[in-house]
């Protein structure tokens, strides 16, 4: 072996071990177990049946909620991000543009659970509907209902929404902008027929990104759902952390990751398309 | 437009004024303001379990975090000269360990590391001089350490590698030509123009794990973090010693991003 080569396995070893051990093996774990059967006192027993898959309607609630709210989440996001990306885009000057930006994305880096924390606050009793009551405009009850988590979704990852329009925003070659007003286009017409085509891979990174995350949510819908509104997420904690059922538990995750791949396929396909083979969709 | 940006930026920042305006009030109201007093700051600060908590949380940050960026960066230096298999395999999972949600990471180590601990504490018991003197392999600081470590290593190699794309490899070859040895071109060429990456790299890494409540809720095994302490006290009702704490670490995330930030600016700037 030649001397390089040696440097570079010996580089390699520890991230490479850390992920063998931490991540590819885990998940194996997770699929074996899947296929597994729970234990008398909870836990898993060796078995290889696919007993928990067929039961995954037991738990179908949370699928159904997590189905529903998180698209709705990805497309409310997207109609609040879009007009923002573009204005930081296309309509600062570039020295607000940073400030801006930082603005943006630093909530994203922030504890969401403090973030959340926060709309418990403002939704429950003493907060918006006392105010909304004070004014005469009665006293609708808002936490623990889905409007609540909707609103927590959308508090939660607007940020990481943004950025990836953001991008393909300041990326549009801005000549086609010019070129396509000298030639008699009306401003709507220049969005809907360069702006908007253009952008649409950073919509698909960001519609991605959200879904992906939201499809996996535990601490939202448990903070402002209040039990009522559970998604996936939670369904997870009570099978691994309350009844113990790893088997079942196993096969709701795998369940899970596999919904997360279809998308991300679909997401590849779509972007593919868009982009024309050209591969400048960046997901950082 | 501009009134548009500027309503979305108040959503954004709003909710988190609030909860650090709150944190100042003098009385335990929650809707109304009843003058200003640093009370609960104190009795956060004299508070046993958010000190333990705060005290776990760091160790775990700074230690996930120190772990990840120098194996990260050694990963992302090798990689630059790895082609083929090797790559498209660890290319795929840094992908997989970024985009996993944390829940699945997280139930995924819990069930494995049980199961190996399971397996090997017998063992153990059994080659040890002393049987009852053998160590028990647990959750705790061990399994939090390398859970966070997994995610923030991916998140290093993926920074300090598009620090790595901008660098001019001219200087490298240069650097060598005048007969510099590999370690000392990387000492004088490499290091300096990669370090804004690392560093900031290291501060994310940091943010990261001592924000993170959904893996450590899962491994945190007889410890427990900052996040998952308050998560448990909002369980048990709202109270504006969570606002004092809650406002805490948010200012250290904020400190901590806008460094990370600033030396991102700057290594851009100058490199």
């Amino acid at each position: 072996m030649r001397r390089q080569d040696l440097k570079t396995w010996l580089f390699l070893a520890p991230a490479g071990g850390w992920f063998l051990a931490m991540l590819v093996l885990p998940l194996i774990v997770v699929f074996v177990f899947s296929v597994g059967e729970r234990g008398a006192a909870g836990g898993y027993v060796p078995a290889f049946t696919f007993e928990n898959f067929l039961n995954l309607g037991a738990r179908w609630a949370a699928f159904k909620n997590t189905l529903i709210l998180a698209p709705l989440g990805t497309l409310i996001c997207l109609l609040i991000a879009y007009p923002l990306a573009y204005f930081l885009a296309l309509r600062t000057t570039p020295r607000w543009r940073t400030v801006l930006l930082i603005l943006v994305i630093v909530p994203f880096w922030t504890s969401i659970l403090i973030r959340s924390y926060a709309w418990i606050y403002l939704l429950g009793g003493q907060g918006i509907p006392s105010l909304l009551n004070a004014l005469g405009l009665g006293n609708p009850r808002l936490i623990n209902t889905p409007f609540a988590v909707l609103v927590g979704i959308v508090y939660g990852y607007l940020p990481l929404m943004v950025f990836p329009i953001y991008v393909a925003l300041e990326r549009l070659d801005k000549r086609l902008l010019e070129a396509s007003s000298d030639l008699g286009s009306p401003p709507w017409r220049s969005f809907l027929q360069v702006t908007l085509p253009l952008s649409m891979p950073g919509v698909a990174t960001g519609c991605m990104l959200v879904f992906i995350l939201l499809m996996g949510e535990f601490l939202i819908p448990a903070m402002l759902g209040g039990g009522k509104v559970f998604f996936i997420g939670n369904a997870l904690v009570d099978l691994f952390l309350q009844s113990r059922n790893w088997a079942f538990g196993s096969a709701v995750a795998v369940a899970l990751v596999l919904v997360m791949l279809v998308t991300v396929a679909a997401y590849l396909r779509f972007t593919r398309r868009w982009a024309g083979g050209r591969d400048d969709v960046s997901l950082m | 437009m501009r009134i548009y940006a500027v309503a979305v930026y108040l959503f954004l920042y709003i909710p988190i004024g609030i909860i650090a305006l709150f944190s100042f009030n003098a009385g335990r109201h929650a809707s109304q303001f009843q003058g200003f007093s640093t009370q609960w700051y104190g009795k956060a600060l004299a508070n046993p379990f958010v000190m333990d908590a705060l005290g776990t949380s760091l160790i775990v940050a700074f230690a996930s975090a120190t772990l990840a960026t120098l194996f990260g960066t050694m990963a992302a230096m090798a990689l630059q000269s790895v082609k083929g298999r090797l790559r498209v395999a660890f290319d795929a999972l840094i992908y997989i360990a970024v985009m996993v949600p944390g829940i699945v990471i997280g139930i995924a180590t819990l069930i494995a590391l049980v199961t190996v601990f399971d397996w090997l504490n017998p063992l153990l018991a059994a080659v040890w001089p002393v049987a009852e003197a053998a160590p028990r392999l647990s959750l705790g600081y061990g399994s939090l350490i390398a859970a966070h470590g997994l995610f923030s290593m991916a998140l290093v190699i993926i920074i300090v590698r598009a620090r790595m794309a901008g660098m001019d490899r001219s200087l490298i070859e240069a650097s060598a030509d005048l007969g510099a040895t590999p370690w000392g071109t990387f000492r004088q060429v490499t290091l300096p123009q990669i370090f804004p990456g690392i560093l900031a790299g290291f501060l994310l890494a940091f943010t990261f794990s001592f924000d993170d409540f959904i893996i450590a809720f899962f491994v945190a095994g007889s410890q427990t973090t900052l996040p998952v302490y308050v998560f448990s006290s909002i369980r048990r009702g709202v109270t504006p010693e969570i606002n004092a704490i809650g406002t805490m670490v948010l200012g250290v995330s904020l400190l901590l991003l806008v460094v990370a930030q600033a030396i991102l600016q700057r290594g851009r700037k100058a490199g």
